[in-house]
């Protein structure tokens, strides 16, 4: 076995052995498929209890047929016991609350005056429904008034749903759009995560030869930059490993869960919507939507995501760990490494918010554009635009870019390295890491 | 082939910091070569130049015959002064490790440690983590991994440090047995009891420079002082010291012997010998005492150095 490979091995195996590791690798995806059930559970328990709504209604103006029972909400005229009576009922705790419709001259008037009492601070959701309902009366009152026929206004609403297209003759929709932000969004995110969780554990690993001083044993076999180079593949692999293993984790269990208590994923992704959202949501994209929804996640360029996903996370890893290597060997124990984190993780972070920011709105904004070019960005911001598609030139110049920076990072660090990993006691400054630079041999 | 390892002119530059100034070392095949010199004097620079650890600015390094290459990092087995293995990793794995990297195979590695573990009776420790053991074990590992290789060339740099007089011993031991076996070893040190005890030859560096060097016994010649310890027994003591003084240089001593003798340190002059002076003390009495006071490597150390200072 070459020494590289030596070290890579050993690296990866010290890596895999750690319990933390072993922790972090099966038991995030278990923990967050749980978190994902609670919710759900819990939200279809907090919806299952029917919320009774009484109403008095002195207006004479609405009729059982405004106030039609949802699945959440049930309606009860209680106009005949009078306001004082039914607000005693809800204050003993017998209904969820009361809508008290007063009696008025005018339309405007009645619009302001009407009340609602409940003994505990009411949902926005179900004081959106009231008001939907009085309002939709209300204006269908109004337009009685002018004279104008409700049907015809019915008949003219005709809804209009942009189909958008790009040139490679991709389709999209607006919910597509969103879903395209949330894997970008992700993907993005995921990689900083990783970069910087694995970036760490580089820097650690060299700290620790370094303060247990085997380093300079090692070095007198190897080369500093085999070393470095070995410590990084190593880490990375472990990385890899683990995301695999997420990912064969996260794919079983929801087959699983999904099988055994009969849980749609769709309705997980918006089982955060309040149940009578959800329902309008259902209604407004329909059935058939949902499904096309799901054959738009299969559209998505998945196998270039996930090509690309590996690119940018090795050559972002590679750029970073680099960089967390050369800290590592400056300095003596981790609280030194303080001052010289700030600088790593920087863009690390404003590459997040940069993508966030820009690619949302306009995935192929200028900004967008030029931070997916910029290699201290591009393997964060290009990931979150890859899901909008983004032409071949780009990613080339994106991922020449990032390769050449790496490699001259790469050099760099080593430099920096070779000669830290030997230095003991002082805490070295920016000036004298310039000084390591310029050593010969 | 006289010299397992021959530097020439070696420069080596850290900046502005010069740290060794055109060296020059040659040591001998199956000698022990003490490399002297105080803190900081270059002592780690060259042993790390000589571990391709870090590159000389200028000049050459030959070792058995070629030029120093990175395949010579199995040939050579070091022990730098401050000592470290992976706390956190087998004693076993480690050692097999550190094997690999100099280039043994995984099963050849298995059958020179098993052999290294059971000299040093330490085969019960092969599944323990280094953390787990007292330091004087971690140091017996840490010794194993530096000669498993059999390396033509071995390093020590401060071997005796922080072991106990029993286990400095036994790697005294075996230090010396490997010589015998044919290794070359270079020996740094400041503890200079150990250099008269083990070295056969000499190099001594002082700020950056190489100041002396050469066989520890021709050094020793060369640092005499032809000053006589000698002890007399007389019933004239002022009478002979007062003698002596007008035909030697005479100075007080400060050894002890068993009665109440008259005890000088006496240099000969240039015109005179041991043997003039001898059969002056016994045309005077009774001789009790006499030797010839030999430079100690620490006085030829802290007199070179203050010579160079």
């Amino acid at each position: 076995m070459s020494k590289l490979k030596l070290i890579i091995h050993r690296e990866f195996i010290a890596k895999v052995r750690n319990k933390s590791f072993i922790m972090m690798t099966f038991l995030s995806p278990l923990l967050l498929v749980a978190m994902g059930a609670l919710v759900f559970f819990l939200m279809k328990k907090n919806d299952e209890k029917v919320k009774e709504i009484v109403y008095v209604d002195n207006s004479g103006l609405f009729s059982k047929d405004d106030f039609v029972d949802s699945e959440s909400i049930h309606y009860q005229d209680y106009t005949s016991l009078g306001i004082e009576e039914t607000k005693k009922k809800v204050e003993a705790g017998d209904y969820y609350g009361a809508l008290i419709i007063p009696k008025q001259d005018s339309l405007e008037v009645l619009a302001k005056s009407i009340e609602f009492y409940s003994k505990d601070s009411p949902g926005m959701s179900v004081i959106n429904s009231l008001e939907t309902k009085i309002e939709t009366k209300i204006r269908n009152e109004k337009l009685n008034d002018f004279g104008i026929d409700l049907a015809q206004i019915n008949a003219s609403k005709i809804p209009s749903n942009i189909k958008m297209y790009n040139f490679s003759g991709e389709e999209s929709s607006k919910l597509i759009n969103g879903l395209k932000i949330g894997v970008g969004a992700i993907a993005g995110y995921l990689l900083m995560m990783f970069v910087i969780i694995y970036g760490t554990s580089v820097m650690r690993s060299v700290i620790e030869e370094k303060t247990s001083r085997i380093v300079e044993i090692i070095v007198s076999s190897v080369k500093p930059f085999q070393l470095m180079l070995g410590k990084i593949i190593g880490n990375a692999s472990a990385g890899l490993l683990q995301f695999l293993i997420w990912g064969i984790l996260i794919f079983i269990i929801s087959t699983l869960a999904s099988a055994v208590f009969g849980v749609n994923m769709v309705e997980m992704q918006t089982a955060n919507l309040p149940a009578e959202q959800l329902e309008a949501a259902k209604q407004a994209v329909g059935i058939d939507k949902m499904q096309l929804i799901i054959q738009e996640i299969l559209r998505l360029p998945i196998l270039k995501m996930f090509v690309l996903f590996i690119f940018y996370f090795l050559g972002g890893f590679m750029l970073y760990s680099s960089l967390f290597a050369a800290v590592g060997a400056a300095v003596d124990n981790e609280t030194d490494t303080q001052q010289f984190m700030l600088p790593i993780m920087a863009p690390l972070v404003l590459g997040v918010y940069v993508g966030f920011a820009t690619v949302m709105n306009d995935p192929h904004g200028s900004i967008a554009v030029l931070f997916s070019y910029i290699p201290f960005t591009s393997p964060i911001v290009m990931l979150m635009r890859v899901p909008f598609g983004v032409s071949w030139y780009e990613l080339a110049i994106s991922m020449t870019l990032l390769l050449i920076t790496f490699v001259f990072m790469v050099w760099l660090a080593a430099k920096i390295y070779r000669v830290g990993i030997l230095m003991y006691g002082k805490k070295p400054t920016y000036k004298d890491l310039y000084k390591w630079i310029k050593y010969k041999g | 082939m006289k010299n397992l390892l021959e530097i020439n002119n070696v420069v080596k530059n850290y900046g502005d910091f010069r740290a060794l100034n055109d060296v020059s070392i040659h040591i001998p095949k199956g000698s022990v070569y003490g490399l002297l010199g105080p803190n900081g004097a270059g002592k780690t620079s060259l042993i790390r130049i000589i571990n391709q650890i870090t590159m000389p600015d200028s000049g050459n390094i030959i070792l058995d015959g070629e030029p120093l290459s990175p395949k010579h990092t199995a040939y050579i087995g070091y022990l730098p002064e401050e000592r470290g293995l992976y706390k956190s990793m087998k004693v076993g794995e480690q050692a097999l490790y550190l094997a690999q990297l100099k280039g043994l195979s995984k099963s050849e590695a298995k059958k020179r440690l098993q052999y290294w573990f059971e000299k040093f009776d330490i085969s019960a420790w092969w599944g323990k983590k280094i953390e787990e053991l007292s330091k004087g074990m971690a140091q017996k590992v840490q010794f194993i991994v530096t000669v498993m290789h059999n390396p033509k060339l071995l390093i020590f740099d401060e071997p005796f440090s922080g072991f106990d007089p029993i286990n400095a011993q036994l790697i005294a031991k075996e230090i010396l047995q490997l010589r015998d076996e044919g290794a070359t070893i270079i020996f740094s040190t400041h503890r200079m009891e150990s250099v008269e005890e083990m070295c056969d030859e000499i190099a001594l560096i002082h700020k950056s420079n190489k100041i002396l060097d050469g066989k520890l016994s021709d050094i020793k010649r060369q640092f005499r002082t032809n000053t006589f310890q000698v002890g007399l027994h007389t019933d004239y003591p002022k009478e002979v010291e007062a003698k002596l003084k007008e035909i030697f240089e005479v100075f007080p001593a400060d050894f002890k012997l068993l009665g109440n003798e008259l005890t000088l340190n006496v240099k000969l002059n240039q015109n005179n010998s041991a043997n003039e002076l001898l059969s002056f003390l016994t045309s005077r009495g009774q001789v009790q005492h006499f030797v010839e006071l030999i430079p100690s490597a620490n006085d030829i150390f802290i007199q070179a150095v203050n010579k160079n200072n």
